[in-house]
């Protein structure tokens, strides 16, 4: 085989890239020209389109081995267990059910009464189910990849939820795929409530799945363990009412004018499956909104 | 690249596919920290036996597709992967006689750049990586590196990939 490649050989043994770090140099300047065009002006979005869809196959290629582990456990899943789960799911909807009574109810009454106060009403939402593809490799950075994308009808900015609450919204839409920041991400800042009081701020990302910094909140302000966050509305993003997390720490520090408060998102963010994403109209809050149903009501403030 | 002599290029193809795949499944709990990279080190194989077929355009091309699949800055992974490939051309007559052990260690030194390098573009951009496990892939990558290289040998032979 050398004797049929002589040449090969030569250029094997002595020069196999006499150019490499001229060529090196080249391929970062041109990283460096693609990122900064990428990042800055988002030039190249319908490049990365093109091989987002160039590539979906291998993200299916990637899910099939525990696709195919849910389906063996499935379809392997003894009568008895099978018959137990079907029980407690029928138990779970009977109680769901009654629930969903008391919310239609409410929901009627909800918007007579906006209609009568002719603030917006609120419109009926569709939801869109998406399954997680990928999580970043980037331990830093909170963001999934979805089987869902523009072709699907995900836009970006649109509000994402799991069974609990909030966990993000969509930052990228390609035909087939599309990328969502989570809340935990520390580039987010999502506009929330403390459904107790009505205290408006900020859950902002802190790298951490199980962490949400609420700054902003003043010594004096009421916040106790245990409060419930909940979206604001504020932003216009996401609509008013959804849970966000539950406050776990609240540090009074006389030094600073704000208080150290800390909160755990209530959606699983590190064991997402299934997305719902919502797409709506959101509703602007009133200007003075008290506290939201199903909190205790506000209390007068001197 | 699709020249006569050259053969077996769609071993080549298939063994990133599948290193793609790998990527993306997750292992157990935290050792999922430690999940190699399993693109950049079957490019570091290749780079290091077929260093005039996979070199540094090649490795630039993986690197922009795994961008996409990451989600990453355009260029990102391309970059790191360029100057990966860059380092084991290099020095791929040295490392390709190394022992196991010293070989298993330049791999280590250059994953370890390469995850330095993907990092700093995410900490220029507003992500700054918070502690030093943004390392441990290529720890990961240096446990892995004897099994994986062991298959890429018996595979290439197998299908002789030239």
């Amino acid at each position: 085989m050398a004797a049929l490649k002589p040449s090969r050989r030569i250029h094997d043994l002595f020069t196999v890239n006499p150019h490499a770090t001229l060529q090196l140099g080249l391929w970062v300047a041109l990283s460096i020209v693609m990122m900064t065009v990428d990042h800055r002006y988002h030039a190249l979005d319908g490049a990365r389109d093109v091989l987002a869809t160039a590539i979906y196959p291998v993200h299916y290629l990637a899910r099939l081995p525990s696709d195919l582990q849910n389906w063996l456990s499935e379809n392997l899943a003894g009568r008895a267990a099978l018959l137990q789960e079907n029980t407690r799911l029928r138990e779970k909807q009977v109680f769901l059910n009654v629930q969903l009574q008391k919310l239609t109810t409410l929901e009627a009454e909800n918007r007579r009464l906006r209609s009568l106060l002719e603030s917006a009403v609120n419109t009926p939402e569709r939801v869109l189910i998406a399954e997680l593809l990928t999580v970043d490799f980037d331990p830093y950075r909170h963001h999934i990849l979805l089987n869902r994308g523009r072709q699907h009808g995900v836009y970006v900015g649109q509000p994402a939820l799991d069974q609990q609450g909030v966990i993000g919204q969509i930052i990228r839409a390609d035909p087939f795929t599309a990328t969502a920041i989570l809340i935990t991400d520390p580039n987010h800042a999502l506009p929330i409530q403390i459904n107790r009081t009505g205290a408006r701020t900020l859950a902002l990302g802190t790298g951490h799945f199980q962490e949400l910094e609420l700054p902003h909140i003043p010594n004096n302000e009421d916040v106790k363990v245990g409060d419930v966050l909940v979206t604001s509305g504020m932003g216009g993003r996401f609509p008013r009412g959804y849970p966000v997390g539950t406050v776990t720490k609240v540090e009074f520090d006389p030094g600073s004018p704000f208080a150290h408060i800390v909160a755990k998102p209530v959606a699983q963010l590190d064991r997402i499956r299934e997305v719902l994403l919502l797409e709506n109209v959101p509703d602007a809050p009133a200007p003075d909104a008290p506290a939201l149903p199903g909190g205790v009501a506000a209390p007068k403030r001197p | 690249m699709n020249t006569v002599r050259p053969t077996g290029g769609w071993v080549i193809a298939a063994s990133f596919l599948l290193a793609f795949v790998a990527a993306s499944i997750p292992l157990p709990g935290e050792l999922d920290r430690f999940r190699p990279d399993w693109v950049a080190m079957v490019l570091i194989y290749w780079c290091m036996v077929l260093p005039y077929r996979i070199g540094i355009g090649t490795s630039w091309l993986v690197g922009l597709v795994v961008d996409v699949g990451r989600g990453a800055l355009l260029g990102q992974h391309a970059l790191a992967f360029a100057a990966l490939a860059y380092l084991t051309v290099q020095t791929h007559r040295r490392i390709r006689v190394f022992s196991p052990w010293r070989q298993t260690f330049s791999v280590l030194v250059f994953l370890l750049i390469k995850q330095f390098l993907v990092f700093w573009i995410s900490g220029v951009i507003g992500y700054p990586p918070r502690d030093g496990w943004y390392l441990a892939p290529a720890v990961g990558g240096m446990i892995a590196w004897p099994l994986l290289f062991v298959i890429l040998r018996d595979v290439r032979r197998h299908f002789q990939v030239t």
